[in-house]
């Protein structure tokens, strides 16, 4: 049996945001592992009659209300805005609310936004599953309605729900869910239900606390990292030093004699070293002798790929967006403004490093993971073990952060951890493959290197005329499963999302992409292409907005007429910020930034404060996100600030740099990221809204860089246009 | 060769390699697993633990060092100021990936064991060696200064 992926055609930038999501969207439903470590990973089934009308749901008779998760928990909040849509609908008593992770099954479980596949990211977990899991509700809710309706002998109209307890004030009865869950099980489903109106929704739009929450207080969730089998060997897996190296030959002699040392395997991705504990294979490890072959490897520097791409940019690229004629519009403008932004490698750094247990025999394959791309990492587990994809099951627990990391279409970290158990022999031992931070930030798959070449011409009238947008870097989609999909005409849609879709009204916009190739593998992270795109189009338009004699705000805000939802956030935000009020001593600046990610609309002002020295402070972040109906406020405002904090440290300080092909950070000394004293105030405001919820795992990183960069400038007059910039103008 | 100490308030013997760090042999040993592996360099504080009451980073102190002393791990905290926090933690709904969550609860503990009223300041000063990569800084910094109000309550 093979699975199909088929990815819907006319959906295709629907598709894109989910994929680009997967980075950001942390809302993962996972199993309920939180009160006792140790407890088996799969829920155990309810005792008793069960009502379970549909894969999302299942009552039991102790009232208990289950609500399975179709996407990962990695911090996002997933699972507690799945399961308060589908509590909404039913009107179960959130207490009794628990939330389980579903297995892998793209039949039952697939992400409306990734066509035939299970899978999360593209910051699309609430998008694709509020209609299926209000239906997935109200369908239970009548069920149970009709079943009460049944035993007292009354009309269904008569009746009310309230917590979990369906009433018939007339006759002053009443009956939990748990007493009619037997009854409501014989009854069939519904074709079709009436969902509430909006107006009377008593959990969606209110701060329902988070249901993973005291776990991750206590140390009680279970992450991979926490899971223990009988018998379970800890792997560590030796990788090449340069990308696309290969093993020559190794010399497992001072490795084998590590007490704790089991077993020394190659594979295709290096040399394994199993033992019994973490410690035992990280001495293995460090004592393995291994010789590489790096004929084919990726020998070059970052410095002289930039230099590549600085050329590149200066000839023509494929156009992404063309309207209007952007080169005569410029030619012919009065003033012209150009500047050109460079963005280095960056890497997901997810807290917890990459780890994955599985338990492989002859003829099946069970894997615990922090999994987020179950279809595609059940697919390549079946191909690396000789076995079908229907024999492999996937445990998707809890995962320590992903930022996009755990969404890779080669499934790198769990294809290591079946081909070491394959390696290993097969024989149902498990096995967990433990990444180390050194191993992470070496790890590849990271954002791409790009370099960005912008040119604006203003007519007589200041009116911004024409717009020309040049990007250079690697395709995130070239040679995986997706790209006869994802690729249109030579553009990865990924590359230019952010830029393409520029909100603003120009008459003549062009903008062209340069695609690169080299070694160094790539991945989505957070905002995906938002997360250079709008750094460079949101800083760009600040220089010209300067050279047009405006302020950023009012420039912005005249060319958003076409777009209100965008203007509205804008003007929320700056309206927040104190915008026109006072202006900021000296020395001190403020910077607005907007972004549209995954449908979901953000605006940011930053206040910074800029020392003789030549030091940024960030002091402030103002943020105005609209993103439809606000399932849970409090989440929402959770990711902004979250993002805001992610995209910052970024900006300052994030880079992964290639020194002749080899990777020159290893840890968090010098992969430096946001630390709690340099966290901004940030404040958060809702656009009130009755369109479908939108993704919030992501959009909120997009805007920080470029309206820091903006504050700096206002401050100093000095533009910041190569990232990171180190948090200091000097020098 | 085996170490003696107190973990979690309980004489303990483990008898593994004395160079083991201690938040392996707290993992992977003594089975309590609510204390993370992080960068195992002594620079995020997922591996935080308290040593004789200060919090200590558990993935760079090997077994040895702790013979005969008081380790407290996330699953021991009982004072009142450690459940203060943890109350503080869950109200202003901290917690994301929730993977920091351990080195964080442990370096917020400690600081309130010492200082009861934490200024900014000295949460900048006790705090900024937790990385959280969710960047859940700010609720962080309001659940330490929400706990300090409760003690003093
Ligand atoms: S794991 Fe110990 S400080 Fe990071
Ligand atoms: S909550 Fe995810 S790393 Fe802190």
């Amino acid at each position: 049996m093979s699975i199909e992926i088929t990815v819907p055609q006319n959906t295709r930038r629907g598709f894109l945001k989910g994929a680009g999501a997967a980075a950001a969207a942390a809302l993962t439903i996972g199993f309920e592992w939180a009160a006792t470590p140790r407890r088996a990973m799969a829920a155990a089934p309810v005792a008793g009659a069960v009502f379970a009308p549909n894969a999302f749901l299942r009552i039991g008779t102790d009232d208990s209300v289950t609500i399975i998760a179709k996407h990962v928990e990695m911090g996002q909040g997933a699972y507690t805005g799945i399961a308060t849509v589908l509590a909404e609908e039913l009107d179960a008593d959130w207490s009794r609310v628990r939330v389980e992770s579903a297995p892998a099954d793209a039949k039952r479980y697939n992400n409306f936004l990734f066509g035939t596949m299970q899978g999360t990211g593209g910051s699309s977990a609430m998008a694709n599953s509020w209609t299926q899991l209000r239906e997935a509700g109200g369908k239970a809710r009548a069920m149970l309605l009709t079943s009460a309706g049944a035993r007292w002998g009354v009309p269904v109209a008569e009746l009310t729900v309230e917590k979990g307890v369906v009433h018939h004030p007339a006759s002053r009865r009443r009956a939990t869910f748990g007493s009619l869950a037997g009854a409501a099980a014989k009854l069939p489903v519904p074709d079709a239900v009436t969902l509430k109106n909006p107006k009377d929704f008593r959990l969606i739009g209110t701060r329902v606390p988070r249901v993973d929450v005291p776990a991750k207080s206590n140390g009680t969730a279970g992450f991979t990292l926490d899971v223990e089998l009988p018998g379970m060997l800890v792997a560590l897996l030796k990788r090449p030093p340069l990308f696309g190296a290969t093993v020559k030959s190794f010399d497992a002699t001072a490795a084998g004699a590590i007490p704790g040392v089991v077993k020394v395997v190659q594979v295709p991705r290096g040399v394994a070293v199993i033992a019994r504990s973490f410690w035992a294979a990280k001495q293995g490890r460090d004592a393995l002798v291994v010789e590489w072959d790096d004929v084919n490897a990726e020998k070059r520097s970052s410095a002289t790929l930039m230099e590549e791409y600085r050329q590149l940019a200066d000839k023509p690229g494929l156009p992404a967006r063309k309207d209007g004629d952007a080169a005569s519009a410029i030619a012919a403008a009065s003033r012209k403004v150009s500047a050109s932004f460079e963005f280095p490698y960056l890497a997901h750094a997810p807290m917890e490093p990459l780890d994955a247990v599985v338990k492989l025999t002859r003829d099946s394959c069970e894997i615990w993971a922090g999994d987020q791309f179950q279809t595609m990492d059940q697919m390549n587990a079946a191909k690396t073990a000789g076995l079908e994809p229907a024999q492999v099951s996937i445990n998707t627990l809890y995962a320590g952060g992903s930022f996009g990391r755990r969404a890779n279409m080669g499934s790198d970290y769990i294809v290591e951890a079946v081909s070491i158990a394959k390696a290993y022999g097969a024989d149902g031992t498990p096995i967990k493959l433990q990444w180390t931070r050194e191993d992470d930030i070496h790890g590849g798959l990271y954002r791409p290197l790009y370099f960005h070449k912008l040119e604006a011409g203003l007519d007589a009238q200041g009116r911004l005329s024409g717009w020309r947008h040049v990007i250079v870097g690697q395709s995130i989609m070239a040679d995986t499963a997706f790209a006869p999909v994802m690729i249109k005409d030579g553009i990865d849609g990924t590359s230019v999302e952010g830029a393409a879709n520029l909100p603003y009204a120009i008459p003549n916009i062009d903008v062209e992409l340069s695609t690169t190739r080299n070694g160094v593998p790539v991945l989505w992270w957070r905002v995906v292409g938002s997360s250079h795109n709008a750094f460079a189009v949101e800083a760009f338009i600040d220089e010209v907005a300067q050279a047009a004699g405006e302020d950023g705000f009012t420039f912005r805000r005249k060319l958003l007429d076409k777009h209100p939802r965008m203007k509205a956030v804008l003007e929320l935000a700056a309206e927040k910020a104190g915008w026109s009020g006072a202006p900021l001593p000296k020395g001190r600046g403020r910077g607005i930034a907007v972004a549209e990610a995954f449908n979901t609309l953000v605006a940011q002002v930053a206040e910074v404060t800029v020392g003789a020295d030549g030091k940024v402070t960030v002091d402030r972040v103002v943020c105005a996100v609209d993103c439809g109906i606000a399932i849970n406020p409090d989440v929402i405002t959770a990711q902004m600030e979250g993002g805001i904090g992610f995209g910052l440290g970024a900006a300052l300080y994030g880079a992964i740099t290639l020194k002749d092909g080899r990777v020159e950070q290893d840890n968090f000394n010098g992969y430096r990221v946001l630390r709690l004293n340099e966290m901004p105030k940030v404040e958060v405001h809702i656009v009130p809204s009755t369109e479908p919820p939108t993704g919030v795992g992501e959009p909120g990183v997009a805007p920080v860089g470029p309206a820091v960069a903006n504050a700096v400038f206002a401050a100093t007059g000095k533009r910041v246009r190569v990232l990171p910039f180190g948090g200091s103008l000097a020098g | 060769m085996s170490i003696s100490f107190v973990l979690n308030g309980k004489p303990t013997t483990l008898d593994v390699d004395p160079n083991m760090p201690l938040l392996w042999a707290v993992r992977e040993v003594a089975g309590l697993h609510g204390t993370k592996f992080g960068c195992g360099m002594s620079l995020c504080g997922a591996c935080t633990v308290h040593l004789d009451g200060a919090a200590v980073r558990s993935c760079v102190l090997p077994l040895s060092a702790v013979a005969g002393r008081h380790v407290t791990t996330i699953e021991g905290l009982k004072s009142a100021r450690a459940k203060a926090v943890q109350t503080a933690w869950i109200d202003l709904q901290v917690p994301q990936c929730g993977y920091c969550q351990s080195g964080q609860v442990m370096s917020a503990t400690a600081l309130l064991e010492k200082n009861p009223a934490p200024t900014d300041a000295d949460i900048d000063a006790a705090m900024s060696g937790n990385i959280c990569r969710c960047a859940t800084y700010s609720r962080i910094r309001a659940a330490i200064h929400r706990a300090a109000v409760t003690i003093k309550a």
